[in-house]
C-alpha cells in the first residue's frame, strides 16, 4: 500500500537530486535543468498532499508552479543566449570579473 | 497492488533519469533524460487522481519547456563535452550539510500539523478536470489572471532578450574570431 509518506520521501529524494545538481554544476544550462527537477519534485509533493486531504488547493499550486517554470525558462533562455553572445560560453566561471 | 508496482517502477525510472541529468557531461543526454523524467513524473499525477495536472505536465513540460530548451541549445555548441572546474569543496560540504538539515526540518513539519482540514474539498461525482475548473475559476481567478499576464511578460522578455541581432550566427562568429 502506497501512503502519503512514500510520495513525500520520493519528492524529497528528487528535490535532493536537483539540489546536488545546483550545487555541483557550473554550466548554466545544467543549472536550469536542475532547477526544473526541483520544481517537479515540489509538484509531486503538492499533488500527494492534495490527494491525501481531498483538497484541490495543492493541485492549484502545482499549476501555478508549472506556469512560473514556463515563464522562467523563456526569460532564462533569453538571458543565456545574451550571455553566450557576450562571453561565447555558458559557464558560470566566465562571469567572474573580480579577483579573489 | 497495481498502485505499488506502478509507484516503484515510476520512482526508480524517474530517479535514474534525473541522476543522469545531474551527472552527465553531455548536454544532449541531459536534455533527453530530463524530458523522459518529466513524462514519468506525469505518471505519479495520474496515480494521485490528478488527471488534469498529469496532462498539463506532459503538454507544458515535454511539449513547451523541452522544445524551448532544444531550440535554445541550437545556439550553443553542445557537441563538445562540458568541462567544469570544481573548487572549494569545503564550502560545498558546509552548504550541503545546512541544506540537508533544512530539508529534515521541512519534512518533519507535517508532524506538527495533524489538524489540517480541506479548504476546498473535492466535489463528489465530477471528474478531476471539472473540479479543477470549478476551483480555478472561482477561488483562484485572480492568481490565474496574474499568471496569464506574467506569461505574456515572459514571452515579450524572451523575444526581446534573444531576438537582438538574430541574423548573425553565434558559432560562426565565434570561430571567425578564434575565441
Amino acid at each position: 500500500m502506497i501512503t502519503l509518506n512514500h510520495y513525500l520521501v520520493l519528492s524529497g529524494l528528487l528535490f535532493s537530486i536537483g539540489l546536488v545538481g545546483v550545487l555541483r554544476r557550473k554550466n548554466l544550462l545544467m543549472l536550469f535543468f536542475a532547477t526544473e527537477i526541483m520544481l517537479n519534485a515540489v509538484n509531486i509533493g503538492f499533488a500527494a498532499i492534495s490527494n491525501h486531504y481531498g483538497d484541490l488547493s495543492g493541485q492549484m499550486f502545482a499549476f501555478f508552479i508549472i506556469a512560473i517554470a514556463a515563464s522562467e525558462v523563456a526569460v532564462g533562455l533569453g538571458l543565456l543566449i545574451l550571455m553566450y553572445k557576450r562571453k561565447s560560453s555558458v559557464d558560470l566561471d566566465a562571469l567572474t570579473t573580480m579577483k579573489g | 497492488m497495481f498502485e505499488s508496482i506502478a509507484f516503484y517502477v515510476f520512482s526508480i525510472l524517474t530517479i535514474v533519469s534525473f541522476v543522469v541529468v545531474v551527472t552527465t557531461k553531455n548536454a544532449l543526454y541531459a536534455l533527453s533524460s530530463l524530458a523522459a523524467g518529466m513524462i514519468l513524473i506525469s505518471g505519479f499525477f495520474f496515480l494521485l487522481n490528478a488527471d488534469f495536472l498529469g496532462v498539463v505536465q506532459i503538454v507544458v513540460y515535454t511539449g513547451a519547456v523541452m522544445a524551448l530548451y532544444a531550440f535554445g541549445m541550437m545556439f550553443f555548441d553542445t557537441t563538445t563535452d562540458l568541462t567544469e572546474k570544481h573548487g572549494n569543496p569545503k564550502a560545498v560540504f558546509a552548504l550541503s550539510g545546512m541544506i540537508a538539515l533544512l530539508l529534515v526540518v521541512m519534512l518533519l513539519a507535517p508532524i506538527a500539523s495533524s489538524h489540517v482540514s480541506a479548504l476546498y474539498p473535492m466535489v463528489e461525482g465530477v471528474g478531476n478536470s471539472e473540479a479543477v475548473g470549478m476551483v480555478l475559476f472561482t477561488k483562484y481567478l485572480i492568481p490565474f489572471e496574474v499568471a496569464a499576464v506574467m506569461l505574456l511578460v515572459a514571452m515579450i522578455g524572451g523575444i526581446i532578450l534573444a531576438g537582438k541581432k538574430m541574423d548573425e550566427s553565434l558559432t560562426l562568429s565565434e570561430q571567425g574570431e578564434g575565441q
